[in-house]
């Protein structure tokens, strides 16, 4: 069991770990983190890829690697936008729920000042 | 020489490792968290100082021995505001935080 | 069993007891701590498996920056969750749910171990032309050089990240400043930290965008830590959030895709195609495009993070 292997099961465990919390997890946030856990397990699974791929004196594939950074930033990208969305969400409505039962008791079915 | 670099090496993050320990047994059983705060900040600085202090003579020159001296202080400064805060907040807003 | 391998396995029980935690903690303040704990543990995962430069990432935006992010939000929701949310799923589906995902780890899990030992790899390929590029990191000359358009795209993203933040503003909020007004004065404690980091941290930020050339680094690393001293600076009020109509903010974050795109235009002009660098002039024009990348990076994050503008632009 190398070290590669065994990060390799922590990524597959991360994902399903982050799959369950997207789609348990009610509240908005709590599926922002789950989704960014799940992200972050699929980059090790990838991260496997480039430790298998040692050649040429290298410890590690670069090219795995260079795209596990690009995504890295691009899901800080995404989950600034999400957590944004959210927050202004709370601020026009007073609450941040994705449930369609809360949102009918509003009396303008949710559409409040803007 | 090389038998009494290691056995001091040993002996320092031996003990800075006994000091995180001691830090994270005080972060779990303490009662309330001002005192868990004390516990955190006074060990795990001093344990993170006997590391680094440990560290030094098998560093490969002067200048990562530095860089090293120069992680410890960081890692005070950031600690010791991190406290502070945590420490304000939790008055502020009685134990509850 | 050697020490190593305990180290590894321990350090992996580790990274999923936190993550479970972070996942089934109660409220969410304690989910964000947990989930900036779990970051910091995966640069350790990382640098086990001999990726520094993603251990560098993982640490400064992946941990750190998103960590800013989700606990400031996690403290202005404090609140409001309503009761509705705890009924939403029944145990029955909670179960089925938890045996679909744990179907969907198994198949993963199945085909890591099913991966062959040495597998299809591009490390010869980018160690042959390395001393064209000039560069000592295989991973910069990856992302500058062999693979410049996907990082170029990337850098299109952020931009196009900060303008759907900034759209989320209410009408008469358009082209004002994030965040509260400065308050009379700076924050005692954090302005301490502020004075006595920020210098230091441009230093350090600098010096690892600059290394990254040649051993791990690189212009997002040290662009994060340059974001995040400005953002400990606005943090302690010792300066306010820029107006977002400010003319250098708005340039310098379009520079640096800009001067990405520019220099694969001029390629395609003096290089001989798209994105193709002289040889004489690789290494200068990669660190040309570096610097204005981690202008751009170091304005771009902290503008993620303060949000759209909640105030009235002035003149």
């Amino acid at each position: 069991m190398t070290s590669a292997t065994l990060g390799g099961l922590v990524g597959a465990a991360l994902v399903g770990l982050g799959l369950y919390g997207l789609i348990a997890k009610p509240q908005p946030l709590r599926k922002i983190l789950a989704f960014n856990l799940m992200g972050s397990g699929v980059f090790l699974v990838f991260g496997i890829v480039a430790r298998k791929g040692a050649a040429a004196g290298l410890q590690a594939d670069p090219v795995p690697q260079a795209m596990v950074i690009t995504g890295i930033v691009v899901a800080f990208a995404a989950s600034a936008l999400a957590v944004n969305l959210v927050l202004r969400l709370f601020e026009a409505a007073g609450q941040a729920t994705l449930s369609r039962d809360a949102w009918a008791k509003l009396p303008d079915d949710g559409a409040g000042p803007v | 020489m090389n038998l009494l670099v290691d056995l001091f090496s040993i002996a320092a993050i031996g003990a800075g490792v006994f000091f995180f320990l001691a830090g994270t047994v005080g972060l779990l059983r303490f009662p309330d968290p001002l005192s868990r705060l004390h516990a955190l900040t006074k060990a795990d600085n001093l344990g993170l100082g006997l590391i680094v202090l440990g560290l030094l003579p098998r560093s490969e020159s002067l200048l990562a021995a530095l860089k090293l001296v120069a992680i410890w202080a960081l890692v005070q400064l950031a600690g010791a505001t991190a406290a502070q805060l945590v420490g304000r907040a939790v008055r502020r807003k009685g134990s509850a935080a | 069993m050697s020490v190593l391998q305990a180290l590894d396995i321990g350090l992996a029980l580790l990274v999923f007891a936190v993550a479970a935690w972070t996942i089934f903690a109660r409220g969410a303040f304690a989910a964000t701590v947990g989930y900036v704990v779990y970051g910091l543990l995966l640069s350790l995962v990382w640098i086990r498996l001999f990726a520094v430069d993603v251990a560098l990432t993982e640490a400064a935006i992946g941990s750190g920056v998103t960590g800013i992010l989700l606990i400031g939000a996690a403290a202005r929701l404090r609140g409001g969750e309503t009761a509705g949310d705890e009924r939403s799923l029944s145990g029955a589906a909670r179960l089925f749910t938890a045996g679909l995902c744990i179907l969907v780890a198994l198949a993963l899990a199945g085909v890591v171990l099913l991966l062959p030992d040495q597998g299809p790899s591009l490390a010869r390929q980018s160690m042959q032309n390395l001393a064209e590029t000039g560069l000592g990191n295989p991973v910069t000359a990856v992302l500058i050089a062999y693979r410049s358009f996907d990082t170029m795209l990337e850098k299109v993203v952020l931009v196009l990240a900060v303008v759907g933040v900034w759209s989320l503003a209410a009408d008469r909020y358009w082209g004002g400043a994030p965040g509260e007004a400065r308050a009379a004065r700076p924050e005692p404690t954090l302005a301490f930290l502020a004075q006595v980091l920020a210098p230091l941290g441009i230093l350090v930020g600098v010096h690892i965008f600059w290394v990254g050339a040649d051993e791990p680094g690189g212009a997002f690393q040290g662009g994060a830590i340059l974001a995040a001293m400005w953002m400990i600076v606005m943090m302690a009020r010792l300066t306010e959030a820029p107006q977002t109509n400010a003319f250098w903010l708005r340039l310098a974050l379009v520079a640096g895709p800009l001067v990405f795109l520019a220099a694969g235009v001029a390629g395609s002009i003096f290089a001989g195609g798209f994105f193709a660098y002289p040889p004489w002039l690789a290494k200068p024009a990669i660190l040309f495009i570096e610097t204005f990348m981690v202008l751009s990076i170091a304005v771009t994050l902290p503008m993620l993070v303060a949000g759209p503008p909640r105030r009235e632009p002035r003149q």
